[in-house]
This record gives structure tokens, sequence and C-alpha cells, in this order.
């Protein structure tokens, strides 16, 4: 893959020096991100200090409960919390700037779902599965569905616009998610063991789901960051990075792959959960600009901040029950996409 | 370019005056065949349905049993047929029918093509409200359920309106956008009431949530029969304001039409949608799909398009629960699933079709 983009960067280097707070900024966030985990592992049925969560990160005792429970229970689920939500957040990122379409999320564009129809049919078709499977079917589901949705969406004149996008993307949700309905109505052992597919949830994963899932998102990360450049120019417009001499096929395509390892791995996690691909990479370019190379780390942190302060609201407001987190980000980022839709999409 | 060569509007239209009623409306001349066809493919899934079952009985004996002729009590057709079969299919036909002419009114008033009331999240707080009352009171009367749907409909209806009004630029796409936000926010909103619930009475509402007849009653029928016999009429009498509100805002007030006061026909079309929903819970698409079809069939006029949607929405509805019973026999598919599994196709042909059309 040749890409030059040497003359643009020397312009794009220039005005982000001029916006020299922005990496002090993003440490800022870290530092946030960090304080709101360790109060996130905290909260709970059983009292615990932050000392004792520093004890048992570092000097860990099998024999002690507090321990036990925070490295068995508190801190996979808000390892996965954050790493689900950076994950989401980038793919959103990622996608609005690939489709150019500001409405571009994992969950409108049919991704969530064709990666939990995939899960549930696995599981009700084979059984009882090794934890990575269920990453590999979620990224099957996740480009399967993208992949129809992007084409329904982008056929006729005009090409891709938001509208036709997300409509695409309604459709083919209903379409899949009443298959994964019919197939969990028709099992109901499905039913009790992959429940939490129907709304995105936090609780009870454990370490192993997370850690074989967990790569695959670093990936999207990783790779996220690596092509941030690219997603710069191509937000731009086709012609504007065929001008560039990008070769805007293969950036494509690997902005695709990582957004099916992105959301993919997400949705093997923690299930379906929407809109947080939508909200915080709108809330980054209020904040930091254009430039992905500043978008795409500050979504990351962004959204892993915004999900373990949404879990931390799911547990506390109705302790000593829980909502699930899915339905926490519906509730704050459906009225966001209406302020969206109703100030900022012009066709 | 030839001109088209003028039909004599003699052939196309007929008009019909009848002697007792202070009325006259003109129906295209294709109505009244159309209609009739329609009646009959209904009648014959009807008998079909109700002959189908883990206990099947004959067509002609379901004929025989439906019109009292059976003369042999033995082998309890009466009681299958009346009691088990008959109500949900009957359901199934009406809630078609309801559905089917509310998705032909709000595409008639917001004329928008894409409009449907599972679209717009008007079913979405039909659902949310009746669910509401049915798992958080004791004991409600069968009849109030309609109510409750109503103004959980309306209230949807209303602030999706409020929400997407703005001075000038195209309406119809923001209020999809914001009714599929809206329909997002309902649906969390259900999950939390879901998930609060009693969990016996959860697989039950996930059943009802998915757009069920299974296991409805007389009672059911009556329900949501008394709604249709009111709304439908109303429905139809109101199809020459719709007709000239279809020409757009600005013939419609020259020809001397009071235009926001004909929008507040919407108001019908979410009474029927929340009916619909009071009884079988959320069914997508049939409000959607089924004005596009009948329209094709009659023309655009609604003196005909309101009553031949209302036929074509019952076949459908009835021929879907039909299927939906079939297919993973014994089990059963909530016909809303099966109402998607067959809409959401025909729903992006549709789109595909508009632009390129």
């Amino acid at each position: 893959m040749t890409v030059h983009t040497n003359r643009v960067s020397a312009t794009e280097n220039r005005l982000i020096s001029a916006r020299g707070w922005l990496l002090p900024g993003l440490l800022v966030c870290l530092v946030a991100l960090a304080l709101a985990l360790l109060w996130s592992i905290t909260l709970g049925a059983a009292e615990i200090t932050p000392q004792v969560v520093y004890e048992a990160l570092l000097h860990y005792d099998a024999e002690n409960y507090d321990h036990l429970i925070i490295q068995t229970v508190r801190l996979p689920r808000v390892l996965a919390g954050a790493v689900v939500g950076a994950a989401l957040a980038v793919a959103g990122a990622i996608m609005q700037g690939l489709t150019r379409n500001p409405l571009a999320d994992a969950g409108l564009l049919g991704i969530n779902g064709g990666a939990a129809f995939a899960v549930v049919a696995g599981v009700t078709l084979l059984g009882a599965l090794p934890l990575w499977g269920y990453a590999v079917l979620a990224f099957g589901g996740a480009g399967v569905a993208s992949v129809i949705v992007y084409g329904i969406g982008s056929m006729g004149r005009g090409g891709a616009t938001p509208l036709k996008l997300t409509l695409a993307g309604v459709i083919v949700t209903a379409f899949i998610s009443s298959f994964t309905t019919a197939l969990l109505l028709m099992n109901e052992e499905t039913l009790e063991q992959v429940r939490f597919w129907t709304v995105g949830a936090l609780a009870g994963r454990e370490m192993a789901l997370f850690l074989q899932t967990a790569p695959f998102m670093l990936v999207g990360l990783a790779g996220g960051l690596i092509m941030s450049r690219q997603i710069t120019t191509i937000s731009l417009g086709e012609d504007v990075a065929k001008g560039l001499g990008q070769d805007t096929r293969w950036i494509r395509l690997v902005l695709a792959l990582l957004v099916m390892l992105l959301a993919g791995g997400a949705v093997a996690l923690a299930g379906p959960i929407g809109f947080i691909g939508l909200v915080v990479p709108h809330l980054v370019r209020l904040l930091v600009g254009m430039d992905y190379r500043w978008i795409i780390p500050y979504s990351a942190v962004g959204g892993a901040l915004l999900v373990t302060v949404g879990d931390v609201i799911a547990r506390v407001i109705i302790r000593p029950q829980e909502l699930p987190v899915g339905i926490v980000m519906a509730l704050v980022g459906a009225p966001f996409f209406i302020y969206l839709a109703r100030w900022k999409v012009k066709r | 370019m030839a001109n088209p060569p003028v039909e004599n509007p003699r052939a196309v239209w007929q008009t019909i005056r009848p002697r007792a009623l202070p009325i006259s409306f003109r129906l295209g001349r294709r109505v009244i065949p159309v209609a009739l066809i329609l009646l009959a493919l209904a009648s014959l899934v009807l008998i079909l349905s109700v002959s189908y079952g883990e206990y099947p009985i004959p067509p002609l004996d379901v004929l025989r049993t439906i019109l009292g002729l059976t003369t042999d009590n033995a082998r309890n057709y009466d009681l299958v047929v009346w009691t088990f079969r008959l109500p949900r299919i009957v359901l199934a036909f009406l809630v078609g029918a309801a559905l089917g002419v509310s998705g032909a009114l709000m595409q008639g008033v917001t004329r928008n093509p894409l409009a449907d009331p599972g679209l717009l999240g008007v079913s979405a707080g039909a659902s949310l409200a009746a669910l509401s009352v049915l798992l958080y009171f004791d004991d409600v009367a069968l009849s109030l359920l309609p109510f409750a749907a109503f103004s959980g409909a309306l209230l949807a209806a209303l602030l999706i309106y409020v929400l997407a009004w703005r001075q000038g630029g195209s309406a119809t796409i923001r209020l999809i956008l914001i009714g599929i936000a809206l329909e997002a926010v309902l649906a969390a909103l259900l999950n939390l009431l879901i998930i609060f619930a009693d969990i016996r009475e959860v697989q039950q509402a996930f059943v009802w949530l998915s757009g069920s007849v299974n296991g409805r009653n007389w009672e059911h029928m009556q329900t949501l029969g008394l709604w249709l016999l009111i709304l439908l009429p109303i429905s139809f009498l109101a199809s020459r304001q719709l007709n000239v509100l279809n020409l757009g805002d600005e013939s419609a007030r020259g020809l001397g039409q009071r235009v926001e006061g004909a929008r507040l026909l919407l108001t019908l079309s979410v009474a029927l949608a929340a009916a619909a929903v009071a009884v079988s819970g959320t069914i997508g698409f049939v409000g959607l799909i089924v004005p596009h079809i009948t329209r094709r069939l009659v023309g655009p006029a609604h003196e005909g398009l309101l009553p031949a949607s209302a036929l074509f929405g019952g076949m459908l509805l009835m021929l879907a629960d039909l299927i939906g019973r079939w297919v993973i026999a014994p089990a059963e598919l909530p016909v809303g699933l099966v109402t998607a599994i067959i809409g959401a196709p025909y729903f992006l042909y549709l789109l595909y079709r508009q632009r390129h059309g």
C-alpha cells in the first residue's frame, strides 16, 4: 500500500501545534478514566476501599475474600466495560469518517444485530462453544451485516446518504433480530444462556471471556490509531483522498475490517450496546476538531469513560438491583441522536 | 411526443349514491371486483387456517361447522373450531385490517410512502403503555387496554411531531429519523419494565412484544371489534379529505381545506394501531406494505384504498399467522416475527424502487 500524505501532514502539523493542549488533555482524560475505573471497582454489595483494591491488584492474596471478589467479579466487569466502550466509540468514529455519515454507529447500522444473531445461531446449532468461538461468530455476523447494510444503503443515486444508511440499518436490524428472537423462542435453554445478547450488559462477564475477546479489540484500536491519518483524508471525501494519491479501495477495506474487529469483539463480550459510537465521536469532535489522529485516541478514552460511568450509574440508581448498561446507553444516546437528526442532518 | 389518450372518466370511475343515506362517493371501477376477489381469498385463507393444526379438520367440515350444519358432534369439531381456532384467526384478520388502514391513513396524511405505525414509534408507545398496565396492575379489564395503548401511542406521536416540526426543510426525513430514535428510547424503557417484572410474566411479555395472536379468545376479538366498528367508518368517510390532502398543502388550501385540521386524521391512524397493539402486541411492517400493494390494485383514491387495505391487511395477517403456526410445528412463531421476515425485504425493495423510479 503506497500512501503519499507528506505534504498534507505538514499543514496538519502546523494546525496541531497551535493546539498544544491536546496531549495534556488526553492525559487528563486517562487519569479521569483510571479514577472512574477505581471508583467502579469499589462499588458493590461488599464495601471495598480503594486501598484494598490497590492491594488486590498488586499483592493478590487468594485467602482474602475481598481480593477474591475484586479479581473474579469486579475487575473483569470493569475492564470489559472500558474495552467495550473504547472499541464501540472508535468503531463509530471510523464509520463516521469512512461513510461521511454523522449518524453512523455500530448499533444503528445493523452490525451489532448481525453479530448478536450469529452468536445466538451458533449457540443454538452447535451447542456450547469455546469462548473464542463467540468472538469468531460475532466477527462473521458483524461483517456480513455491515456489507448488506452498506450495499443496500448505497444503492441508487446519491450514494450512501445518512438517511438511506440509517433506514437500511434499522430495517436489516429488524429483519435479523426477528430471526434472533425466533431462535430464542424456539429454544428455552438458549434463551437462558444467551439472553443478554438481546440487551447489552456487563454483569457476570468472566475474566476468561474478557481475555479471549479483548485482544481482537485491542488490535482494532491499534489499527485505528495507525490508520488515523488515512481516515482524516478519506473523511474529506473520495475525490480529495484520490487527489492526494491515496489508494482508497485498500484503505476502505482495512477500515471495514477494523470496524468488524471492534464491533464484533464488543458484541461477543457484552452483547449489542448502541449509541456509544454515535455520541462519543461527536462530543470528541467538538473538543479536538476534525483530525482523526486526535479523534481516535480521545474517542477510545471517552468511550471507555462513558461506559464505565454509565455502568456505575446503572448499578447505583436502583441498588441493590441493577440496569443493563445497554439500556442506560440507549436512554442517554437516543436523545442525542434526535438532536443530531434535528439540527445536523441536512438531507 | 404524442399526448396520452384521454380516458373517459366513466370508464374509470363509477358514482355511488345510496338512496337511504345522505352520502355519495366515487369508486374506481376496479375497486368492487378487487374487493370481491380479496374477500374470496380471505375466506379461503380463513378456512385453510382453521382446518390446519395438530388436530386437522377437512376444509369442508370447517365450512359446515362455521355455517352450523354439522350433525356429527362426536368429533368435537364445534369445540375446536369455535373455541380454539376461530377466535385467534378472526382476531388476526381484524388486527391486520386495523394495521392496514392505519398505515394507509398515516401514509396519506404525512404524504410519506415510508410511514408506518411501527417505524414511527407509535406501536412502541402503545406497547409500552399497554405492557406497563398489564404488568403493574392486577386484573385489568381487557377492554381498558386499548385506552392505555391509545394514550401511549398518542403521546409518542405527539412527541415525534413536536420534535420533527421545524419551519422549512423536508420534514419527512426528520420524521423518520426521530421516529427511529424515539423507538430506541421506548424499547429501552420496555426492556426496563421487563427486567423488573415478575419472572413468570417475562416469557409471556416476550411473546407479546413480538406480536402474537396465540391463545386469544372472543373477548379479545370483541374488544378490538368495537374499536374498529367506530374507527373504520370514520376513516372511510374521511377519504375525500385525504384525497385533497394528497395534492399537496398548497393545492389543498386552494381547494378550501383546513390543512392543519385535516392532519388531525392522524389521530385515527394512531388509534387504529393502538387498538391492534392492545390485543396482539407489536406487529410491524403490515401498515407499511399493505397500502403499497393495494395502491397498485385499486389506485391512490382513498375511497377504494382504505377498504381494500382493510381486506388485504386482514388476509395477509391471517396468512402470516398460518405460516407462523406451520413453519416450526408443533411450536409456533409469533405472527409479528413472520411479518417482519416478510416485510423487511419488501420495505428494502420499496426503498430501492423509490430511488430508481
